[in-house]
């Protein structure tokens, strides 16, 4: 029987300020297992963030539960099983004066915990995860020289350096061209491999069709959960429902690539 | 000044406490640049302000002496904790907190100093700093913060280091929110412990050039901690040097071989001896191919 990773319960969150109530998520229900690679869908402002969010526990459920391992998103602390690449990673990098290895070992901070101070065998992890990535030749780099595609494998280096099972990726590919999109894709399948589950949040509908095992389409309600190729299948009605305005999946099948 | 060094304890003084200063001043500014948190140091340096000069008001009142340093310590870290809850206030404008601060700071500055009766000798020393005003008193306060700020960043390295890259991430990774609380604490106690040598105007200055002028040329976070540290002592030791021998307040010296040092690192730069490419003061945002 598959073991759930995360499981997501009657899930609702609203914003609150002075001035209005914004809800971002209604009644959520979504269940992830191990080794799964699941791709988290919708337009802009549809909850995805705010999800992940939740999962993180940088925010409190306002209702219902998340549970991660079967332990509750309320008391449980990221750090040793989660590793999170987040959409503004990127902008970090720009014009900081740190080594790459820096960078990456910054990862294992928590792992490490209070006072301690890295080791050999955390400076042996480090050339392990880099390698591992192919990026082994760029740890003296300053990360500020690097390309869109380099740093991404960086930061997804960072979140791989404690040997997390669980792999949650908000939007990573914002500003990367094509190319590095499908060196990343293929990072990500690699650590499919190793049984790593994936959660990842994006807007590229068509790579992710191809790559992930199953898609959840969020738009402050759950639309739709269900394999890749049950997503491939969705009409035009039930798309343009979730997005909010008409659209449709094209095919094409000499690339294999589908868009919107 | 070697003679004056062997000869004049209050020179000795002096050089010690700037060496203390033109080491952690630096040390936390990599911190607080990286942080872009530069302006942080001006307003904290303005609460000293007001801490020094309601110490020397007090002193006015009795028939004892209270060390303007210790009064200038305590306002500068409840101006640190002031302007760390005013960021959580104005979560979309922290900016703010600054210039609330620095204004506030400024403020109780001119009431105090009005109260006590206006301007001094020994006042204008901690303004523009002085060479001949450190006390053993003031040495041993210096030396005990220096030891508690190079404590702090070796204990604290690695989570300051991810504070600073990607808050975001720190926060994810539930670092201790008490870091940040402890960071801006220590920043104030850096600040009081570098303004007898530079003075309150230009405190702020030997934590940032030092590190404006290391980021120029620096391809890691601590390489840019080494050269910063060479900068902020060879500007010190330098400044000091002319101070004594101009007869003029060492604040300015210091600041101005730094300003020196800066611009050599920028012709470094453009003649292209760097181990960055110059990249460390790109703008956040811009993308590379």
């Amino acid at each position: 029987m598959a073991e759930p990773v995360f499981e997501i319960k009657d899930i609702s969150y609203t914003y609150k300020d002075k001035l209005e109530h914004t809800p971002a998520l209604k009644n959520i229900n979504l269940k992830i297992d191990k080794g799964d690679f699941v791709a988290l869908v919708g337009p802009n402002g549809s909850g995805k963030t705010t999800l992940i969010k939740l999962i993180l526990g940088v925010l409190k459920p306002q209702q219902g539960e998340i549970y991660i391992n079967g332990q509750s998103s309320r008391r449980y602390k990221a750090g040793q099983e989660i590793g999170y690449v987040s959409q503004k990673s990127n902008s970090f990098a720009k014009g900081f004066p740190a080594s790459v290895s820096e960078v990456v070992m910054s990862g294992l901070t928590k792992q490490k915990g209070l006072f301690k101070r890295f080791t050999k065998k955390d400076r042996d992890r480090l050339d392990e995860v880099l390698g591992m990535l192919d990026i082994g030749h760029l740890k003296d780099k300053n990360i500020s020289s690097l390309s869109g595609g380099q740093t991404q494998r960086v930061f997804i280096a960072r979140a791989l350096v404690n040997d997390p099972s669980i792999l949650v990726l908000d939007e990573p590919t914002v500003g990367i061209d094509n190319r590095h999109v499908k060196e990343f894709y293929e990072v990500l399948l690699k650590l499919k491999e190793r049984s790593v589950t994936i959660l990842l949040v994006t807007h590229d509908i068509g790579v992710v069709v191809d790559n992930a095992d199953e898609v959840a389409c969020l738009n402050e309600h759950l639309h739709f959960h269900g394999t890749n190729h049950e997503f491939k299948n969705l009409g035009e009605a039930e798309l343009s429902k979730i997005y909010g305005f008409p659209l449709q999946l094209v095919s094409h099948d000499h690339d294999r690539e589908c868009c919107i | 000044m070697i003679e004056a060094l062997l000869d004049y304890e209050f020179i000795r003084y002096s050089f010690i406490s700037g060496i203390v200063a033109g080491l952690i001043a630096p040390l936390i500014g990599t911190f607080i640049v990286i942080r872009r948190l530069s302006l942080i140091a001006d307003a904290l340096s303005h609460v000293t302000l007001g801490g020094i000069a309601f110490g020397v008001y007090l002193s006015t009142l009795f028939t004892f002496t209270i060390n303007p340093l210790i009064t200038g310590i305590i306002f500068s870290i409840l101006g640190a904790l002031g302007i760390e809850r005013l960021r959580s206030v104005y979560k979309h404008y922290q900016e703010l907190a600054i210039p609330i601060i620095m204004s506030l700071g400024i403020a109780v500055g001119i009431v105090f100093l009005s109260l006590a009766n206006g301007f001094n000798q020994d006042l204008f020393g901690y303004l523009f700093g002085s060479i001949s005003a450190v006390s053993m008193n003031d040495l041993i306060l210096i030396v005990s913060i220096g030891i508690i700020v190079i404590l702090f960043i070796f204990l604290l390295y690695k989570e300051l280091f991810m504070v600073s890259f990607d808050e975001e991430y720190a926060n994810v990774m539930n670092v201790n929110r008490w870091i940040y609380i402890a960071f801006i604490i220590v920043v104030a106690l850096v600040i009081s412990a570098s303004m007898r040598i530079v003075g309150i105007l230009m405190v702020s200055a030997l934590m940032t050039l030092p590190v404006a002028s290391a980021m120029r040329i620096t391809s890691s976070f601590k390489q840019l901690m080494i050269l910063s540290v060479i900068f902020g002592e060879t500007a010190v030791i330098s400044g000091l040097f002319l101070s004594y021998h101009l007869n003029i307040s060492p604040g300015g010296t210091i600041v101005l071989v730094s300003i020196l040092i800066l611009m050599g690192t920028i012709i470094l730069n453009k003649l292209g001896v760097s181990r960055n490419g110059g990249r460390n003061e790109e703008v956040p945002g811009q993308t590379q191919g």
